[in-house]
């Protein structure tokens, strides 16, 4: 399977770079804010959730695969904004997606959005560990092999 | 000293250096005194801008106190360059308050101590009593107007440990302030999970496991001097006299314990060893310990 980054992704990806350096983590923030509540059914089950070791708050993740189309949900706490805006990227850029487009994303992508530098590499490593736990889970519910890591 | 000491409380009174802390009060009173400045310093590089104590400026660990490239921390040109920017004089009352229990905010204090900034506090309690308290915030950010801060080497002899230091320091106490599961060496990665920061698990031979969070009351703030001696001294068996050396992952919650044992309970030779576990795991044939015992030294 290639590698190929979805639109919404290389939206995002976009909208970061055009700004200068000093303004991303404003955009950032606006990212954590619109990180939307999960659904009820999966709030009521924290089980059904995984949390993101990768990230010092703590995250959680649900990757729900219905129809064919991907469904991202993510919890973190509001005192964790940096990782609600990486948490709500994802989400945004994930759900309604096909499984095979989903483990097509570049495993770097985290790196490629402009904010190694204004955040630093050891939190975007937070992010990276969030998509690679989604892609892990999407295999396991559709039994697709993916690319490997 | 610029600002007087916060003699408000009777819990600070105890600890041996008791102007090393400061109440919420005492900070909502003095906030805008000259020769005082608030800084905040978070895990979460984010969470600043979500609002903080008016006129606090941000410093941010990873990006501001790193040197970005070498893994050390900035020289005596760049410290100088981050406090002219962010307003602080040299003789400035520094108050630094924070996330978690003020992990990266005693961090942050700890560097400041490596170049000889000699005023500097924590906030007791931290960002989130602050908070809690219904004190005001703001997503204001001031704008200082820029210090002359003087280039002063840092001096890494008394208060940071490297590598070679810890070796040497081997006979004489080590405190290892990770989460139990982090000491005893037990992997909870499993195959397609990100790997972790560090090639081996376990702990330094006769390292104490001292997580730093026992340090901390249910209130969020320090807890009072005798509890702490309880911990440190009949638990960890720390005595006067003794030369100390903590560890964490990164150093950063090593700092934490660092500022409890130098400040509040007043060991004069406390040194952080900021290389930590993401160095000692993987450094090539020095001894590693697993399990819950500290175990012994090598032959």
């Amino acid at each position: 399977m290639t590698s190929a980054l979805p639109d919404a992704l290389a939206e995002i990806r976009d909208e970061f770079l055009e700004l200068p350096e000093s303004e991303r983590l404003q955009l950032l923030l606006e990212f954590s804010g619109e990180l939307p509540a999960v659904p009820e059914e999966i709030a009521a089950h924290p089980e059904m959730s995984e949390r993101v070791a990768e990230c010092q708050s703590p995250v959680y993740i649900h990757v729900a695969v219905n129809d064919g189309v991907v469904a991202l949900h993510a919890t973190a706490p509001a005192e964790a904004p940096t990782t609600r805006g990486f948490a709500s990227i994802l989400v945004q850029g994930v759900t309604g997606l096909s499984p095979e487009e989903v483990l097509a994303i570049p495993d770097d992508f985290p790196q490629t959005i402009g904010l190694t530098r204004a955040v630093s590499p050891l939190r975007i490593a937070g992010m990276t560990g969030m998509l690679l736990r989604t892609k892990r889970q999407v295999r396991e519910r559709t039994g697709l092999s993916g690319s490997p890591r | 000293m610029t600002v007087e000491f916060d003699t408000s409380s009777a819990k600070f009174a105890e600890y041996a250096e008791p102007g090393r802390l400061v109440t919420t009060a005492w900070l909502e009173e003095h906030l805008g005194s000259p020769g005082l400045v608030v800084v905040e310093s978070d895990e979460d590089v984010l969470l600043y801008e979500t609002g903080h104590i008016p006129g606090a400026v941000k410093v941010d660990w990873h990006t501001e106190l790193n040197d970005p490239v070498v893994r050390d921390y900035v020289d005596g040109a760049g410290f100088a360059a981050l406090l002219s920017r962010k307003g602080i004089s040299r003789d400035d009352t520094v108050v630094i308050y924070g996330d978690k229990n003020n992990w990266w905010a005693a961090y942050a204090l700890w560097v400041f101590s490596l170049f000889g900034h000699e005023d500097v506090r924590l906030l007791d309690g931290g960002r989130d009593r602050w908070i809690a308290e219904g004190r005001e915030i703001t997503t204001e950010v001031p704008s200082p107007a820029p210090t002359d801060y003087p280039v002063v080497e840092r001096d890494d002899s008394l208060l940071r440990a490297y590598k070679d230091d810890v070796l040497a320091h081997f006979g004489n106490p080590l405190i290892d302030v990770r989460s139990p599961e982090e000491y005893s060496g037990e992997r909870t990665s499993a195959p397609a999970y990100p790997e972790e920061g560090a090639l081996r698990a376990g702990h330094i031979p006769t390292a104490q496991s001292v997580p730093w969070a026992r340090a901390v009351a249910d209130d969020g703030g320090f807890r009072p001097r005798a509890e702490l001696e309880e911990i440190y001294r009949d638990g960890a068996g720390l005595r006067d006299g003794d030369a100390i050396v903590a560890y964490c992952r990164i150093g950063e919650r090593s700092s934490h314990t660092w500022f409890v044992l130098k400040h509040l309970l007043g060991f004069e030779n406390v040194r952080n060893y900021d290389g930590s576990w993401t160095e000692w795991g993987s450094a090539v044939r020095v001894p590693i310990v697993t399990g819950t015992a500290p175990g012994t030294l090598p032959a």
